[in-house]
């Protein structure tokens, strides 16, 4: 029960978004964008999420593409993660996005949403970290196309009215060898405690984690540490655990000491994956 | 005819599978206004302000209640304002009812109110509760309204049950070996999947209409009518299908606050609906322990003596957690033949959520306590944990805490139930199996017994009337909450009528004024109880046909018998009546008519129970003990402390199968929860007592897949005062799985476990896993 | 309160219901349209008993708007009629109190049109999305795999 009302709009073109949220940003009615809404409902509901206006970015043409151009695979912000998995065109996206929440919900919660969430887990964001995929962006100063690595830092760094529209992924890493694993407070359903998502470029793993700290992210020194192979295994995975930014969440899921146990064995299992010299 | 035993179909099937089925929420008029209740922040803080003054202007808002002083509440001890005055005790508990046309108005005006809180010190645990300098809940303990209980004035001590049997010196003189162990874990919820709800209306007349998704119905007139001082022939209470209760649903406390809301807005329809976050923190949870054990044994690992001690996380207010602290103490032992025993049990309040009944009502907490200590004991006397039990199990003859003395009827076979487990489960196979460096297969097993420790004079009613085609409405006050008992009632009535079952309905709904009482669908009872009732009713029915019969017919009522909805010459068959011809009334060919309609009736109430001697628990608190045992086999990770669980095994002496599917069903569905309670469901707390996980994404039951294969077997003693021997089986599935698991996991990991949840985590930290991990 | 007339297509028949804009797709059918096999059970997304089928998929109706479903293909437990799921789920017992029940069979249901050779991975991974309290699932398992293994 959403304790509060507002306006609906549902633009089709970006522009119209764009606009629309402009005008009411300047009549105060705290607008915002919706593509599968389901943050809006569930934070709405506990008083942590407020608005009077929602534009619904579902219809927009652009951000339910989904299909190669050129070299790249092109992701829509509003596509469902139920349709990215159905689809299966990047298999670790597909592996990652299997394990946010559950299907049926899955089937109403966007990439786009996901990637932009409060909820600081966003573990879909992982895969286009480790792929150097491109951004595109639109809000007022019109649409920008940025790296991803350069934008997302703790989150997707938005201005106030500008969007997600797409995602464009090379196909090099679309092909890699990956990993995804989430590990839960217990069984197979839950909050992550850590995912962790890798890929292997050339001899080069890279690896990306959500649940760690209240925010995803890839770190280029812990990676660096991990691909030592001058090192013995054990060294280079303890090097990496100390490159780890901070704060390790420290709540009901786990203890941030019990976070890092996990993590220790999790970078063990990535390399032994993936790293045909382990 | 044979309908005992068949899976019948459960009556109410159809209407479940097609969204028909109606529960408490479903009923709705367009003018039915919405209650909100505004809940506490803190776990213990002074009320200093309520402002409500925003509040009342919004659009909508009929009435709201707060800072009132209504009658105090509580089944044993009225510690309880139904809304929270002066202080509050417990997170979600509730403080502020606001009463608007619609739920968005009644929620909006509940976000405005204003309350300033001071904070005082929680109570976090009952065994900082149970410390002499301990923070009070209750200040004015003393002055409380008390029945049954015992309250000391001064502490945290809400009652304290004392079983004292047999000598405590010789019981240690007689011991070569003891173990001493401690166990606790935290309240936990029952997360039924329909949130509590409950309507109430007050008519101009001064009848009550109360509807509610509710184990105890009857329980609700009585309360109402003695909290308010309402007349009890005016309180009607209507309760439809229920969605999962577990307990849960046996306590009254919606109720209430739908009472009063009605009261505040000159008896118009209110109801009040639990989301999911009120329904795990405002109504009442699943209760949670702190346990000392220690048992005394022979060279042989016969153990001769117990000293008990139970801590009862009570919560806030004591309502059912006295009669749950009393169960704890009358089977404190477990299973076993133990002479000379020593057990306090104490209901404590701290400042947690509020206690109600939860599947098992005490057992599969003790349980885990008892259950984990008997494993420390076959490890340390080298016995196989089995063979220990088989050595010291209940039997015949034996005496119970309470010093009931068991025979052939009274108890089941527990001896029997651990020989098939030990089949069931491959025991003999060995307790650990490794399957690489890295993965290893382990069992743990443990054993079970309750007996249902309700009121004294608890009765259950039946009435059975006719149709005019000779087919049969049954009437009784169970709640069908999802056991299926009522599917089971008829099935008793076709066997004892020798007809068809589908010429049997049932009443779904229960409607106070005019369903005979049956006491609370509670402990596992409804067939028990109900069944005996309508058992009479049945002889009643069949006395009352053949009577007609013998008229009509010009024989002798000892030469007619029952059978096929007919009434015919036992010698003769052909030469009968059918039950339509005389079910109501038999008409001669010339239209001169005689007898009426048959009305059959028939009632129980328990045989012997007795209140507890205060000094030494001697008494008899329930009819019967059904025992049970146990076994459950992970897959566990020597590397990462995770485990799967791979097969669950319950065998329970269920002493007759009235219904195979649906026994199985409630023993699977019973173990299911069980696993959930033990490897993952609990509150997490803060430091001003706060709950941190009051949702189902937080709070997470078991889904589909995570369970394992469960095998499950019956093992069959009948009970001669029961049904068709029939005993209880609602609850046995859930009482030994937490100590199963804890005992596989702890041979497992190596470490011996003492907390619940058995989370990943646990076994990492018991293991000394912090000082290591840290970089 | 600012309330909207709009049109949903519900079990086959295009119904007018007045909403406001922040009622879940849940409220609309139950409050307005009357239609309460759907259940709540915690409003958030995370039990699944409000499952209802849009355009052929599960959809949690307390996740929705119910201005979302505007154009979409909404269908109820109580357009379900005499399908061979709700058939497995009375002869497997597959529940007790049955108040996740129409959740789980219009998850079922889409399962198995969506997917109907559907392997246990897959059988896990949809009916994750839903919490049964009185069953230990393995009921559920029966019904499922019955009617899949027919089709």
């Amino acid at each position: 029960m959403l304790p509060f009302d507002f306006d609906y709009y549902k633009p089709t073109k970006l522009n119209e978004a764009v606009a629309l949220y402009q005008s009411l940003d300047k009549k105060e009615k705290k607008p915002m964008f919706i593509s599968g809404g389901t943050e809006l409902i569930t934070l709405g509901r506990i008083n942590l999420a407020y608005t009077e206006a929602v534009i619904d970015l579902k219809e927009i043409t652009e951000c339910k593409v989904m299909k190669f151009e050129g070299d790249h695979l092109v992701y829509g912000s509003t596509l469902t993660l139920t349709k990215i998995e159905e689809t299966n065109l990047f298999p670790l996206l597909t592996k990652t996005a299997s394990e946010v929440a559950d299907h049926t919900s899955r089937g109403k919660i966007t990439l786009g949403g996901n990637i932009c969430a409060q909820i600081f887990y966003r573990e879909t964001v992982l895969p286009f970290l480790l792929a150097d995929s491109q951004v595109m962006i639109v809000g007022s100063e019109g649409m920008k196309v940025v790296p991803i690595n350069d934008i997302f830092k703790e989150q997707l760094q938005l201005k106030n009215g500008e969007f997600l529209v797409q995602l464009a992924t090379d196909k090099r890493f679309i092909e890699a060898p990956y990993i995804s694993i989430k590990r839960r407070q217990q069984w197979d359903t839950g909050y992550p405690l850590i995912t962790v998502a890798a890929l292997k470029m050339g001899e080069e793993v890279r690896v990306a984690l959500s649940g760690l700290c209240p925010f995803p992210f890839r770190s280029k020194k812990l990676e660096d540490s991990l691909n030592n192979r001058e090192w013995p295994i054990n060294d280079r995975v303890d090097a990496a655990l100390a490159e780890l930014p901070r704060p390790i969440l420290n709540d009901v899921e786990g203890s941030s000491d019990y976070r890092l146990f996990v993590l220790r064995n999790l970078l063990h299992d990535v390399l032994e994956g993936l790293d045909a010299s382990f | 005819m044979d309908v005992i035993g068949k899976s019948i179909v459960r009556k109410e099937a159809q209407d479940k599978v097609t969204g028909r089925a109606k529960y408490t929420h479903d009923y709705h008029s367009g003018a039915m206004l919405s209650g909100k209740i505004v809940i506490s922040p803190y776990g213990h803080a002074k009320i200093m302000k309520i402002d409500t003054t925003e509040a009342r202007k919004m659009s909508g808002v009929r009435a709201i209640l707060a800072g009132e002083h209504f009658p105090l509440t509580g089944e044993d001890i009225r510690d309880r304002p139904p809304l929270a005055v002066d202080k509050v005790r417990y997170h979600g508990e509730a403080v502020a009812l606001v009463v608007a046309d619609t739920p968005a108005q009644a929620k909006k005006a509940a976000d405005r109110i204003k309350i300033q809180y001071e904070l005082l010190p929680v109570v976090h645990s009952p065994t900082q509760a149970f410390q002499k300098d301990a923070p009070l809940v209750h200040e004015r303990l003393g002055e409380y309204t008390k029945e049954n209980a015992t309250p000391v004035p001064g502490t945290n001590i809400a009652t304290h049950i004392k079983i004292r049997k047999g000598n405590m010196e010789k019981g240690w003189a007689e011991s070569v070996t003891t173990v001493e162990a401690d166990f606790s874990f935290a309240p936990s919820d029952h997360a039924a999947m329909e949130t509590r709800c409950s309507t109430a209306e007050i008519l101009p007349d001064g009848t009550i209409k109360i509807m509610t998704s509710s184990q105890a119905p009857f329980m609700v007139k009585q309360l109402i009518a003695s909290y308010f001082n309402e007349d009890i022939g005016k309180i009607i209470v209507e309760t439809p299908l229920v969605g999962g209760a577990f307990g849960g649903k046996a306590s009254v406390q919606l109720e209430i606050l739908a009472y009063l809301g009605s009261k505040a807005v000159g008896g118009l329809p209110v109801k009040i609906l639990n989301t999911r976050e009120e329904d795990i923190l405002t109504s009442p949870c699943h209760i949670g322990l702190d346990a000392k054990i220690k048992f005394g044994a022979d060279r042989q690992g016969k153990i001769k003596i117990a000293n008990i001690r139970y801590l009862w996380d009570g919560g806030a207010y004591s309502d059912k957690a006295i009669d749950l602290t009393r169960a704890g103490a009358v089977d404190c032992t477990g299973p076993y033949n133990i002479e000379n025993l020593w057990c306090d049990s104490y209901c404590m309040y701290t400042n947690h959520p509020y206690a109600s009944p939860f599947r098992g009502f005490s057992h599969s907490e003790l349980s885990f306590a008892i259950e984990r200590t008997m494993d420390l004991l076959a490890e340390k006397l080298q016995i196989d944990p089995l063979e220990l039990r088989l050595r010291n199990a209940i039997k015949q003859g034996d005496t119970t805490p309470t010093r009931v003395l068991l025979n052939k009827s009274n108890v089941g076979n527990l001896q029997k139930c651990i020989e098939r487990l030990r089949e069931l489960i491959r025991w003999d196979e060995g307790q650990m199996e490794e399957i690489n460096d890295r993965f290893i297969r382990v069992k743990g097993i443990s054993c079970s017994w309750k007996t249902s420790t309700i009121e004294p004079n608890a009765s259950s009613g039946v009435i059975l009337i006719f149709n005019r085609d000779g087919s049969i409405n049954v009437m009784s006050g169970v709640v069908e909450i999802g056991t299926g008992t009522k599917t089971v009632l008829a099935q008793i009535l076709a066997e004892r009528l020798q007809m068809d079952v589908d010429k049997i309905h049932v009443r779904m709904e229960v409607d106070t004024q005019t369903t005979p009482e049956h006491w609370k669908t509670v402990a596992s009872r409804g067939i028990y109880m109900a069944g005996r009732a309508l058992l009479k009713a049945a002889d009643d029915v069949i006395n009352q046909l053949k009577e007609m019969a013998s008229i009509v017919l010009r024989a002798p009522k000892e030469d007619l018998k029952v059978a096929e909805s007919r009434v015919f010459l036992r010698d003769n068959p052909a030469i009968g009546l059918d039950f339509a011809d005389i079910c109501y009334g038999y008409q001669y060919p010339n239209g001169n008519s005689i007898g009426g309609q048959i009305i059959g009736k028939g009632n129980f109430i328990l045989r012997h129970l007795s209140f507890l001697d205060p000094e030494t628990g001697a008494g008899k608190p329930g009819p019967e003990w059904t025992v049970a045992a146990y076994g459950v086999e992970v897959e566990f990770d020597r590397r990462d402390y995770t485990y799967r669980l791979v097969k669950a095994v319950t065998v329970v002496d269920i002493g007759t199968v009235l219904n195979k599917k649906a026994a199985l069903g409630q023993v699977m569905g019973a173990m299911s929860m069980g696993l959930a309670f033990a490897g993952r469901e609990t509150f997490y707390f803060d430091k001003y007592g706060r709950v941190l996980n009051p949702q189902l994404r937080t709070y997470r039951p078991l889904r589909y897949g995570e369970n394992p294969e469960y095998l499950v077997d019956f093992v069959l003693t009948p009970d001669l005062e029961a049904p068709y021997g029939a005993r209880g089986v609602g609850e046995h599935g859930v009482l030994g799985m937490p100590a199963a698991l804890g005992n596989a996991l702890s041979v497992a990991s190596g470490v011996s476990l003492h907390r619940l949840p058995l989370i990943p985590e646990l076994i990492w930290k018991t293991k000394g896993g912090s000082g290591n991990a840290t970089v | 309160m600012k309330m909207q007339i709009i049109d949903l297509h519900v079990n086959g028949t295009l119904r007018t219901v007045t909403v406001r804009f922040a009622d879940t797709l849940l409220y609309a059918i139950r409050g307005k349209l009357g239609l309460t096999g759907a259940k709540p059970g915690c409003l958030n997304g995370d039990c699944g008993a409000c499952t209802v089928n849009v355009d052929g998929w599960p959809m949690k109706s307390c996740l929705m708007l119910a201005i979302e479903a505007v154009g979409k293909n909404v269908t109820t437990i109580e357009g379900l009629k005499n399908t061979s799921i709700q058939q497995a789920f009375i002869e497997n017992f597959a529940f007790q109190c049955g108040y996740c029940t129409p959740g789980f069979i219009m998850n079922c249901h889409s399962l198995i049109l969506k997917h109907p050779d559907a392997d246990d991975e897959t059988i896990k991974e949809w009916l994750e999305s839903n919490i049964c309290r009185c069953t230990g699932y393995a009921e559920i398992e029966k019904a499922v795999k019955s009617v899949l293994e027919k089709k």
